[in-house]
């Protein structure tokens, strides 16, 4: 394994240091960083010009410049100046957070959501949800994000946030918005056409219900989810995980899920009172861990025999619920936070990574800040990755499903929960890890723009300072970030395909 | 739950029907059927020809000695007085486009209105939208042939050559291509656009290349192969009369592939401002320009967009029919009525 690993990264060092090599060389030959100089009449233009060759070395070569910037990274990763002779490491410091925070959340929920529509399209292979689907992700991937951005910003954020002052919900929208919600579910369902019409009263109408509720009890002004929803919530999650997980036959599991949400109603209290008086990080880390913790045992009291997937389901389970009274928590924060002076009601933002105004040391409002902020910028990057997975993972379903052991499993009897979620999803998933890096450098890119639009300080703030300058180093440090970003995911993507298939490994060791 | 019922309809497909409708058909003739078979594709061939006819058509074009006159009255550079009647108070330039066909249907005298100097803005999108697609068709043949020769190369070479190729491919593959666009956008996007797009095709035939290299290798093992071989053909002979026609789904699919991309790719390098710069037009210069303007006037900001967004699709989907035609495994929903005739077939075969 770990030899498997170190050839890995070997060879994706070698990578980086070729494509470095590639771009720096073409980032040199194609232009001038003394060109705006030479035009100037200044008399001190002679020694400006002195002094910028002696510091970006520019009488050197650009191959064997390339190398002297490479010997200065190499002993005590130093990025060299900017052209205004600032350190590139302090800029890229200062970007590498906000840049990693956009990219990592739009790739997970890409990934969950993708691989969820992508799977539930090739099971329903030709119907009415496989064609919209697939419409909507070929719409996807012709959208340019600078255009969406512009869209989100006007139909998300300036109209929600004047939603927020009335907060009923007009009779159009509630309408509207339960006729695509029957519609959804009822593409959803194969079977004749009374049974699709069911489906789509009983969906458009929960729906409609819910959303009278939400605007006659004016929800959005003070939003929360309160114990007994969270119990109800907490329940539907519990069934839901152990059929995907273990099926409901799953005795001992079902208990387990079952266990696990009654205990995460239990400590809701507990949670509000560590949540107001001790709200942070490492909070919900250790929170997280107590879970898991919680999860084991649980399991181990309920199961006797084969606790792997029982175990499993409880933690899932686990996860879900803590997640669910994290979101609750969050929107009790909603109302306080939008009322501060520095909200003044309207809470999602247009533009930048933060609002400075807000009274800090407040952990709770920071974090509802950062996600409201980060609300359209992931939506907007999310969009493209999404529609690749979905359309990658459609097409590696369809093609594992065609095989033999998917027929030799449902010949043996197996029910078709397992031999879709054990024999066809995991093998689903092996390909999906290669495609996770080149969609990585689509997401940067992606970034560099959404970043623009959006005016989040940034890799892509700095990354468009260093073309309009002409700054190579600034251009080589944003380089070098990404990049070691796309390695680290490759990495992880590969532990992930030899943690998936064991035949990787076999091949590693001989 | 029902999610994980067995899809029945889709499921049993009789291997017959499949088989007797290919029958006697050459290579040629299956592919052609299959992907005139995708209503999508077709849909979306009809659209990409139509408006391609339609913004190449619409203004004044020199090739050589030949001066096409465009059926639209003004040019990118006529500067009209801004018309304000009928418009909301306070602004101007307002579109004319009515596409109510019951009131007054017809394009009007701005069908999408004007912009800041009064230009009309339907033959600055029409001009963009010419530039889009001719940066999408250089970028698609410039990324096409490199990817093909640098895959057939090493796929069939194999050796030092692939290494040193595949290495080369993998250093460029992981350069995101909005950094190399930009690199190469900002410095040499003032020589042109028909220059820029050749410069961004050099850099855009990575992924292609791969593919048809993976195509080679499993090619160059067939027995037709050998035959050509002991027949005493020629390598490039082999390359050309025997491989690469059977690699030519797997590059066709790819470079349109490619060719979407590109007008994304184009778009954006122009919206960023390193890609074609005034006084050309871009779509994506364009978008750039006015997302100010969107809450006061929207139409500058919708239409280049939506010309991007027809063009993208229809290149997108057209591809997708050409994987499903050339897909040899590909399964084909069979309809009601086939199935209700191959049942019919079966029982007359037992009587």
């Amino acid at each position: 394994m770990i030899a498997y690993l170190g050839r890995r990264l070997t060879a994706l060092l070698v990578i980086l240091f070729g494509s470095s090599f590639i771009l720096y060389n073409l980032a040199a030959i194609s232009g001038d960083p003394t060109e705006g100089l030479r035009g100037s009449t200044d008399p001190k233009v002679k020694a400006q010009l002195l002094s910028l060759t002696r510091t970006l070395n520019l009488d050197v070569p650009p191959p064997a410049r390339y190398f002297l910037w490479l010997k200065r990274i190499f002993s005590g990763f130093d990025f060299g100046k900017t052209r205004d002779g600032h350190p590139v490491s302090i800029d890229l410091a200062a970007a590498i957070p906000t840049t990693i925070r956009l990219i990592l959340l739009a790739t997970i929920i890409a990934i969950i959501l993708g691989l969820a529509f992508g799977i539930v399209s090739a099971l329903r292979q030709y119907s009415r949800f496989d064609y919209g689907m697939t419409f909507v992700a070929f719409l996807m991937y012709s959208l340019p994000i600078f255009w969406v951005a512009v869209l989100l910003k006007q139909y998300l954020a300036i109209s929600f946030n004047d939603f927020l002052d009335q907060v009923t919900i007009q009779p159009g929208w509630i309408i509207a918005l339960s006729l695509v919600s029957g519609i959804f579910w009822a593409s959803l369902i194969s079977g004749d056409r009374a049974r699709v019409w069911k489906i789509f009263g009983i969906a458009g109408g929960a729906s409609a219900l819910l959303l009278t509720l939400l605007s006659v009890t004016k929800w959005f002004a003070n939003p929360g989810i309160g114990p007994i929803v969270l119990l109800g919530l907490s329940v539907g999650a519990a069934y839901g995980i152990t059929f995907l997980s273990t099926g409901l036959g799953n005795k001992p599991a079902l208990r387990s899920a079952q266990s696990m949400a009654v205990i995460g109603l239990l400590l809701y209290y507990p949670n509000q009172y560590i949540f107001n008086h001790a709200g942070g990080v490492l909070t919900i880390v250790g929170l997280a861990l107590l879970t898991a913790l919680i999860g084991v045992g649980v399991s181990r009291y309920w199961a006797k025999i084969d606790r792997g997937p029982v175990t499993r389901t409880a933690i899932l389970t686990g996860v879900v619920i803590g997640i669910l009274t994290i979101i609750d928590k969050l929107m009790q924060t909603f109302k306080p936070y939008i009322e501060t002076d520095a909200i003044n009601g309207r809470p999602v933002p247009t533009i930048s990574e933060s609002n400075s105004l807000l009274p800090p040391g407040n952990f709770w409002f920071t974090f509802l800040d950062t996600l409201l902020h980060l609300f359209l910028p992931t939506i907007a990057l999310a969009l493209i990755s999404f529609a690749g997975y979905v359309r990658y993972s459609r097409g590696t379903l369809l093609e594992v499903m065609n095989q033999d052991y998917i027929r030799t499993a449902r010949a043996k009897g197996l029910t078709e929960r397992t031999v879709i979620m054990r024999h066809a999803f995991r093998n689903t998933l092996i390909p999906l890890t290669t495609i996770i890096v080149v969609d990585f450098a689509a997401i940067i890119g992606g970034a560099i723009i959404t970043e623009r639009v959006f005016g989040w300080r940034g890799m892509g703030t700095l990354f468009n300072k260093a073309i309009s300058d002409f700054d190579l180093n600034l251009l080589m440090g944003v380089f070098f970030v990404t990049s070691t970003l796309a390695v680290l995911a490759n990495l992880a993507a590969d532990l992930l395909y030899s943690a998936l298939d064991p035949r990787i490994r076999v091949v590693g060791k001989s | 739950m029902r999610i994980f019922r067995r899809n029945k309809s889709t499921e049993v497909i009789s291997g017959d029907i499949a088989n007797r409708e290919v029958e006697g058909l050459s290579q040629g003739q299956i592919v052609r059927r299959r992907f005139l078979r995708h209503r999508g594709a077709i849909i979306s061939l009809i659209v990409l020809g139509t408006t391609m006819l339609f913004v190449f058509s619409a203004l004044d074009l020199t090739l050589g000695f030949i001066k096409y006159p465009g059926w639209w009255k003004y040019s990118i550079i006529d500067q009209p007085d801004i018309r304000t009647d009928g418009c909301p108070p306070g602004l101007g330039g307002c579109p004319t486009l009515s596409i109510n066909p019951f009131g007054a249907f017809g394009l009007g005298d701005h069908p999408f209105g004007q912009d800041d100097i009064g230009r009309d803005y339907f033959a600055l999108v029409m001009r963009g939208a010419q530039r889009s697609i001719l940066v999408m068709f250089i970028i698609g043949i410039v990324g096409g042939a490199i990817g093909t020769t640098v895959g057939a190369i090493s796929g069939f070479y194999r050796g030092w050559v692939d290494s040193v190729l595949m290495r080369f491919t993998d250093f460029i593959i992981t350069i995101p291509s909005i950094i190399i666009g930009s690199v190469i956008g900002y410095h040499f996007g003032n020589l042109g656009v028909p220059f820029l797009a050749l410069y961004l095709g050099l850099f855009a035939w990575t992924g292609l290349s791969r593919l048809v290299r993976g195509e080679f290798l499993s090619l160059r093992e067939r027995e037709f192969v050998d035959a050509a071989k002991v027949a005493g053909a020629s390598n490039r002979r082999i390359i050309f009369k025997h491989i690469l026609p059977n690699a030519v789904g797997v590059i066709i699919v790819s470079v349109t592939l490619i060719m979407s991309g590109a007008i994304l790719l184009e778009t954006a390098l122009s919206y960023l401002g390193f890609g074609v710069v005034a006084p050309d037009v871009s779509l994506g210069l364009l978008i750039s320009q006015y997302q100010d303007s969107f809450t006061t006037r929207p139409w500058l900001f919708w239409y280049p967009g939506i010309f991007i967004i027809l063009i993208a699709l229809s290149v997108n989907f057209i591809g997708d029919g050409l994987r499903d035609a050339f897909d040899p495994r590909q399964r084909r929903r069979i309809s009601r009525k086939e199935k209700a005739a191959e049942r019919k077939v079966a029982a007359d075969r037992q009587v």
